[in-house]
C-alpha cells in the first residue's frame, strides 16, 4: 500500500482506491448482495416489510420449478421451458459468433496488411456507435416481410413468397448475433495476434493443410482467447433484453424479457430478483463446466 | 536422397525494391552451401524463393532440374529451419518432430518410432516427452533439425538458426550440423550473415552484397581470392590501399598509393581470369591482417611502408595492432599473443611490410562497412 502510494503520488493513489473500492462495494456487490437476499423475501407491499410476515422463504424459487399453486401441472414447464430456450439458443448463437468472428479476427491478426486491418476493424466498429436498439430495429427492418432482405430474394427469384424471418427467429439469431460480435472478434484478435506467423509457414513447409494447421497449431495457441470471446458472447447474450424485445417472434420469450416482467409488469421485484439468480447462477456454472471441459483455467481466460 | 538445386537468372522486386537481383547459382546434390551476406543483402528473401513461400518475379527455381514455379512449401521436396526455430510450443517434443508425419496420416506408433530415430540422430535421446520450452537453446536447436529431417527433404534450408545462440554453443553447434549434414547426405543451404559460420561449415560460399551474388566459390577461394572489393573486405578483414596503377608486369601490378608504390598480384574475376589493368586505372590493393609483418622478420616482404601505432587489442590468442601508415591508410594487423610488442607503443613509428604474393589487386568497388 504504501510503495503504491509513493509510486503514484497521493492525489492518484486515492482517487485509484476510491473508484476501484467503489465500482466493487456499490455498483457490484452490494446490488447482488441485495438481489440475492430480496429473492428469499416474500413479495409485500411495502408497509409489511420488515413486519413479522417478512420472513425468508423459497416460494420463488419454487414458483420457477413447480409453477404456482393453482396450477395443475406438476412443474412449471412455461418458465423452465423459457429458461432452457434462452441457454441454448444463446449457446447456439455463441457458436455461430465464433464461426463467424474467427475467420474474421484471423485475417485481421494475420493476412491483412495494416492498413487493410485497421479499416476492418474501424468498419466493425463503427456500427457499434448507435444504440442497440435501434441497430435491432434496423435488422428488423432487414428481415421484414416487405424488407430488404425478402425483396432482394424475390428479385432474385429464389423465393416465390416472402418468407416470415422474424417468425422463423432468423432475425432474432441475426440480431443477438451481431449485437456481442466485437465482444467475441477482440479477444480472438488478441490471442490469435500474439501467434508468430513462422510457425504458420513452419507447419505449411513441413507439409500441413490449411485446416490442419489451424486445428493443431493456431486454435490451441488461441484457445484462452475463444473462451475468453465465448464466455463473454454466451453470458450477454443469455441476459439480452433489447434485442430479443425487437426481434423475437411474438411466440418466443426471452428469459430477461421474464425478469422484466416480474419487475416491471407485476411488480414482484423479489419473484424478479429469484429469477436473474437463477439464470446468474446457472450461466456462471455453464461456464465454468465448460472451461473445465475444454481444460482452460479462469487465468488464462481473463489475461 | 539429395538434390541439385538451381537458381536462374532470379529477381525479387518488392515494389520498386529489388531483394534480389539476377542471381545464378547450382548447387549440387549433397552440398553444403552457404549465403553469406549482411543483413539486408536479401539472402533469406533468396531462401523463401527455394522453399516456396516466394515466387521469383524473374527466373526459376530449379530442385533436381524440376522447375519449381507454383510449387508452394509444402509440396516441395524441401524442408525450412527458421531463424527463431519456430518449434510448436504447445506440442512435445517428439510430436513437434513427427508433425509432418502426422500430416501425412502415419499413425501413432510409427510416428514415434520415427521421432525417436530422429532423437537419436540429433543426440537427443529419450527426450521426446519434454515440451519445448523445457530445453535449452541448443536442444531446441536440435529439434528444430530433427523436425525438418523427419519429412526426409532432398533439401534443408537454413535460415540463421545459429544466430540466438551464445559464442560457445554456436562453434559447437557448427561442427554438430556439418555432422549432420554428412550423415544424411542431404543438400543444405545455410544463411549467414557471420562469415565463420559460412567458412567453418561450407563447402562453397556464395557472397551476397545488395541483392546480388557478388562471388561464389570454395571456402579458401572466398578468402585468399576475392573477385570484388566487397568480398574481399566482407569476408575477413583486410587492409584496403586506394590507389592508381603505375605499371603491369608479367601478372605483377606496381600500384601507387599515397607516397609510395606497392606491387601485387591482379586479382581473379568472376571469370576466373586475372583482371587486366592499365596504367592510370583506379585500384584497391587488399593485405590480409596476417600478411603484414614486422620489416626483416620476413624474407619474402618485398613491400614495406612505414606507420604510427594507434591502439592495440587483446584478444586472447592474438593482438591487433591497429596503425595509420604515411599515407594516411587505417592499417590493422595482428600477431600472436606472444609476440613480443614492446617497440609498439602507441605514437611510435613502425616499419612494416608484405609479400607481393599476398597482395591483391582489384578494381574500385563498395567496401563492405564494418
Amino acid at each position: 500500500m504504501n510503495s503504491f502510494y509513493r509510486k503514484n503520488g497521493p492525489v492518484i493513489a486515492t482517487f485509484f482506491l476510491v473508484a476501484i473500492i467503489f465500482w466493487l462495494i456499490f455498483l457490484i456487490v452490494i446490488p447482488q448482495l441485495y438481489m440475492l437476499d430480496l429473492s428469499f423475501r416474500p413479495n409485500l407491499p411495502p408497509l409489511l416489510r420488515g413486519g413479522p410476515d417478512d420472513v425468508y422463504t423459497l416460494t420463488h424459487y419454487k414458483h420457477f420449478l413447480y409453477g404456482s399453486e393453482t396450477s395443475k401441472d406438476a412443474y412449471n414447464y412455461v418458465d423452465i421451458g423459457v429458461f432452457l430456450d434462452t441457454i441454448i439458443t444463446a449457446v447456439l448463437v455463441t457458436v455461430i459468433n465464433l464461426c463467424f468472428c474467427y475467420p474474421i479476427a484471423f485475417y485481421i491478426a494475420k493476412l491483412a496488411t495494416p492498413n487493410t486491418a485497421r479499416l476492418l476493424v474501424l468498419a466493425l466498429v463503427i456500427p457499434f456507435w448507435i444504440n442497440e436498439l435501434l441497430r435491432s430495429f434496423a435488422i428488423r427492418i432487414l428481415f421484414a416481410g416487405e424488407g430488404v432482405i425478402n425483396n432482394i430474394l424475390l428479385e432474385l427469384g429464389l423465393i416465390t413468397t416472402a418468407v416470415n424471418f422474424i417468425a422463423l427467429d432468423i432475425a432474432l439469431y441475426t440480431g443477438l448475433t451481431y449485437a456481442y460480435i466485437l465482444l467475441m472478434i477482440f479477444p480472438l484478435y488478441n490471442a490469435l495476434e500474439s501467434l508468430d506467423t513462422n510457425q504458420l509457414e513452419a507447419a505449411k513447409d513441413l507439409g500441413s493443410s490449411t485446416l490442419r494447421t489451424h486445428w493443431r497449431i493456431v486454435i490451441p495457441h488461441a484457445k484462452a482467447g475463444i473462451a475468453s470471446g465465448c464466455t463473454m458472447v454466451f453470458m450477454l447474450t443469455a441476459g439480452a433484453l433489447a434485442t430479443p424485445v425487437v426481434l423475437s417472434s411474438p411466440n418466443t420469450y426471452w428469459f430477461t424479457q421474464l425478469i422484466y416482467q416480474w419487475f416491471n409488469m407485476n411488480d414482484n421485484w423479489s419473484r424478479g430478483s429469484a429469477y436473474s439468480i437463477i439464470l446468474l447462477v446457472v450461466s456462471v456454472t455453464f461456464v465454468l463446466l465448460m472451461m473445465r471441459l475444454f481444460k482452460v483455467t479462469i487465468g488464462e481466460v481473463v489475461r | 536422397m539429395s538434390a541439385e538445386v538451381e537458381l536462374q537468372n532470379v529477381s525479387i522486386a518488392f515494389g520498386n525494391f529489388y531483394a534480389a537481383k539476377n542471381v545464378n547459382v547450382k548447387i549440387g546434390a549433397g552440398e553444403f552451401f552457404s549465403f553469406l551476406g549482411p543483413s539486408g543483402c536479401g539472402k533469406t528473401t533468396l531462401l523463401r524463393a527455394v522453399s516456396g513461400f516466394l515466387e521469383p518475379s524473374q527466373g526459376k527455381v530449379l530442385i533436381d532440374g524440376q522447375d519449381m514455379s507454383g510449387i508452394g512449401p509444402n509440396k516441395r521436396p524441401t524442408s525450412l529451419i527458421f531463424q527463431n526455430l519456430a518449434l510448436f510450443p504447445l506440442m512435445s517434443v517428439a510430436d513437434n518432430i513427427a508433425f509432418s508425419l502426422e500430416v501425412r496420416g502415419h499413425d501413432k506408433k510409427s510416428r514415434r518410432k520415427r521421432a525417436d530415430e530422429l532423437l537419436d540422430l540429433v543426440a537427443l535421446n529419450g527426450q521426446g516427452d519434454k515440451k519445448v520450452h523445457e530445453l535449452s537453446g541448443g536442444q531446441k536447436q536440435r529439434v528444430a533439425i530433427a523436425r525438418a529431417l523427419a519429412v526426409e527433404p532432398k533439401v534443408l534450408l537454413l535460415d540463421e538458426p545459429l544466430s540466438a545462440l551464445d559464442l560457445k554453443l554456436r562453434q559447437k553447434m557448427r561442427t554438430e550440423l556439418r555432422a549432420i549434414q554428412q550423415r544424411v547426405g542431404i543438400t543444405f543451404i545455410y544463411i549467414t550473415h557471420d562469415q565463420g559460420e559460412a567458412l567453418t561449415m561450407s563447402d562453397r560460399v556464395g557472397v551476397m552484397n545488395d541483392g546480388e551474388l557478388e562471388q561464389v566459390g570454395t571456402c579458401y577461394d572466398v578468402y585468399e581470392a576475392p573477385c570484388t572489393p566487397f568480398v574481399a573486405t566482407f569476408v575477413g578483414e583486410n587492409n584496403a590501399f586506394f590507389g592508381k596503377v603505375e605499371k603491369v608486369e608479367s601478372g605483377k601490378v606496381k600500384v601507387q598509393t599515397g607516397g609510395s608504390s606497392f606491387i601485387g598480384q591482379a586479382g581473379l574475376g568472376l571469370d576466373n581470369k586475372n583482371y587486366k589493368f592499365k596504367a592510370g586505372d583506379e585500384v584497391i590493393m587488399f593485405v590480409r591482417p596476417e600478411a603484414i609483418s614486422l620489416k626483416g622478420n620476413s624474407k619474402k616482404a618485398q613491400n614495406s611502408f612505414s606507420a604510427e601505432v594507434k591502439t592495440i587489442e587483446f584478444e586472447g590468442n592474438l593482438k591487433n595492432i591497429f596503425l595509420r601508415s604515411a599515407e594516411d591508410v587505417d592499417i590493422r594487423f595482428s600477431v600472436p599473443s606472444s609476440s613480443d610488442t614492446s617497440g609498439m607503443e602507441p605514437s611510435k613509428n613502425v616499419s612494416l611490410s608484405f609479400s607481393q604474393d599476398n597482395a591483391v589487386v582489384l578494381p574500385t568497388g563498395a567496401l563492405a562497412l564494418d
